[in-house]
């Protein structure tokens, strides 16, 4: 597309191509007026000076006669730059004028007509045809004339029509310079927008829309655009760091179970080492498929897949229940798990996966909490205003408070060694579970010990004893 | 037990098909979905093993269309995807079990063994009995050589689930599944440790253990004399 054609398509051009016709259909109604109005004026001036000397003549024929009105014109009609006067007896014959070429049409009927002239002191051959605006009138008998010449009118006509064209011609250069001016400010402005989007979809997520500080639209756009993208790049940080992570926490226990295999291809094995390796072997590929496993269904509620299958259920059974599932693990690691919920908290969501996601919590709270003998976990659900909140406490060495949003990402484990069972997965699963339920989870301290609260929204409409 | 299997990677097909006859089973193999319904329209199986993924017909429609001509044949629907509503959509669509992949073969046989005799005729008794022990299941009450025991509500639906499929090996996956309703994995060994304590209130003080360990697959009741 050439560049002026690119530029009859914007927007930009055709609401200034609009207001442009729009300014120049009122310019032109404006001048219009203005012309009528001051013709109209000068016409007035005309007819109100030609009945002035009208009037002016039968009062001279009233009180002198006709001899003495026949003088007056001769008279009046010899001066310079003079009306025009015509003056006729019955028969139509000319007792005095200074005009000439007067159809009888004209004559022989009194009113005002406007007619073409000459006068009696042109040159013949001035060919020039006059205009006038006449009224004639009877006086005793006789047919007087009396004239203006309106070439005056002509002539303001002309000086108004001049600059009224003129006026046009600079509006819509005007208009289209200013239009085109605004134009390529805004297309301009669109094109860097544009330029820095492909850019960015180059694969250049550092790049921002510029922002002039004006606060107009465009900075108003590209603000949140770059708020888009601040949240973009985050996402896709968060998607890489996963990445990473899956890839190093998958690659870990692969390259295990190759050495072991290989390992165990070595000679001079018993089969007793063989069926030992084998079974090692299958042990971390379960482990391996347990993380794989907890990703996908990680992925699965933070798409929101799951949420067409959701059903209304209560939300102390679960906590009941998963309790229920646990205790016996609780008290074989010596801990005390504690369950207190009140029956009737209505919530809408996925049971399993709620029910998963306080299962890892709990499971959480039994593994790290197991410090001293006879400590307690707790499994507490209640109402908080238009929640339901699960809450999960132990009495273990907690978590540092800087490191609480940490451990909520995938993979993340405190303990360096990563010796104990687990793949980091179980916050990321409650998280993600909270999320897709509307809610949120919270780390907090339990002093001494860590407090995890699964909030999600309580079911509407139903309170208590419905 | 006779069973089919609907499955196009046909090293896996040939495993399962050789691991199954080595528990003793015979099985069919069919590539693809148009050919594993006519071969279960034709022929009689105790359980068909289907495989959800299949060229031509997918496993979902080979079921249904299965049911749909009045074939009761019980089905376990092998997937890769394993998460709660393929499950649902699967069970849905007339599926009798569903087993996600990976699977260890010993959860696959356990899953066929108790599909191929659920409709057995004592699904509809009242008492189940394994040699002394007894679990009424209408008074929810569990003798063992006429002395009562008192299970915890969970405890009594646990036992009542092995001895249901007594002599036959449950995983605990279907435990966790058919009396827990759970579908999944708690991570932790939890229902080991339900087990065991079941186990102590019924076998401990008696000569005779009924509740028996599978190593490598799960647990089993029965009347170990016999």
């Amino acid at each position: 597309m050439t560049a002026l054609g690119k530029l009859f398509r914007t927007t930009a051009f055709k609401i200034v191509a609009v207001y442009l016709i729009v300014f120049a259909l009122f310019a032109m109604a404006v001048i219009g007026y203005l012309a009528r109005h001051t013709q109209a004026l000068v016409v007035s001036q005309i007819t109100e000076t030609i009945d002035a000397e009208i009037k002016n003549l039968q009062e001279v024929h009233a009180d002198s006669g006709i001899g003495r009105l026949i003088d007056v014109i001769v008279a009046r009609a010899q001066q310079p730059g003079s009306n025009l006067y015509l003056i006729t007896s019955f028969n139509g014959a000319v007792l005095a004028a200074n005009v000439t070429d007067i159809d009888n049409v004209t004559l022989s009927r009194q009113g005002w007509s406007e007619i073409s002239y000459r006068r009696t002191d042109d040159a013949a051959d001035n060919l020039h045809d006059s205009r006038a605006l006449v009224r004639v009138a009877f006086i005793g008998g006789f047919r007087v004339l009396v004239g203006r010449d309106i070439e005056e009118r002509e002539r303001l006509r002309q000086i108004l029509a001049a600059p009224a064209r003129w006026s046009l011609v600079v509006i819509v250069l005007l208009g289209i310079a200013g239009g085109l001016f605004v134009t390529r400010r805004v297309m301009k402005r669109i094109d860097s927008m544009t330029a820095t989007s492909e850019q960015i979809m180059r694969g250049d997520f550092g790049g921002r829309l510029a922002v002039t500080g004006s606060g107009d639209e465009f900075d108003r756009l590209a603000n949140s655009l770059n708020a888009m993208l601040a949240r973009i790049e985050n996402l896709m940080g968060g998607l890489k760091h996963v990445s990473d992570n899956i890839a190093h926490d998958l690659k870990t226990p692969l390259t295990r179970l190759r050495n072991r295999a290989e390992e165990a291809l070595r000679p001079k094995h018993t089969e007793a080492e063989l069926r030992r390796a084998l079974e090692s072997t299958i042990e971390e590929s379960d482990n391996l498929i347990r993380t794989f496993n907890a990703l996908l269904m990680i992925s699965r509620a933070e798409a929101g897949e799951v949420r067409k299958a959701m059903i209304d259920f209560d939300a102390s059974e679960i906590a009941r229940d998963v309790a229920e599932l646990y205790e016996p693990v609780a008290e074989e690691s010596g801990l005390t798990l504690g369950i207190h919920a009140p029956d009737n908290l209505p919530v809408r969501g996925s049971r399993e996966l709620v029910s998963q996601a306080l299962a890892n919590l709990v499971d959480n709270a039994i593994k790290h909490g197991g410090t001293t003998k006879g400590s307690k976990v707790t499994v507490a659900a209640r109402r908080a205003a238009d929640r339901i909140e699960f809450a999960v406490g132990d009495r273990g060495p907690g978590i540092p408070a800087q490191d609480r949003l940490r451990v909520l990402e995938r993979f993340v484990r405190l303990e360096e060694s990563r010796s104990r069972p687990g793949a980091g997965l179980g916050l990321s699963l409650a998280l993600a579970v909270a999320r897709l339920h509307g809610g949120d989870l919270r780390l907090e301290d339990n002093s001494p010990g860590l407090k995890v609260t699964l909030a999600i929204p309580a079911q509407p409409g139903q309170t208590k004893g419905a | 037990m006779r069973l089919l299997i609907v499955e196009d990677d046909r090293e896996a097909a040939d495993y399962l098909k050789k691991a199954l006859r080595e528990a003793g089973h015979m099985a069919e193999v069919a590539n693809d979905g148009e050919s594993g319904l006519a071969i279960a329209l034709d022929e009689s199986f105790d359980v068909l093993v289907v495989d959800r993924m299949l060229p031509k017909r997918d496993g979902l429609s080979l079921v249904s269309e299965l049911r749909t001509r009045g074939k009761e044949t019980p089905v376990l629907i092998l997937s890769a995807l394993g998460q709660v509503d393929d499950r649902v959509t699967g069970l849905r669509a007339g599926g009798d079990d569903y087993l996600a992949k990976p699977y260890a073969f010993s959860e696959l046989l356990a899953r066929v063994e108790v599909l191929s005799r659920r409709r057995a005729p004592n699904s509809a008794e009242t008492v189940y009995r394994v040699a002394d022990l007894e679990l009424d299941r209408l008074s929810h009450r569990v003798t063992r050589g006429g002395e009562e025991i008192v299970l915890q509500p969970r405890e009594f639906r646990l036992l009542e689930y092995l001895m249901r499929h007594a002599g036959q090996v449950v995983t605990r996956t279907m435990l966790l599944e058919n009396v827990w309703d759970y579908h999944f994995d708690p991570q932790t060994n939890v229902i080991d440790v339900h087990v065991s304590r079941l186990r102590s209130k019924i076998d401990k003080g008696f000569a005779k253990p009924l509740l028996q360990t599978v190593r490598g697959a799960g647990y089993m009741i029965r009347d170990g004399a016999r």
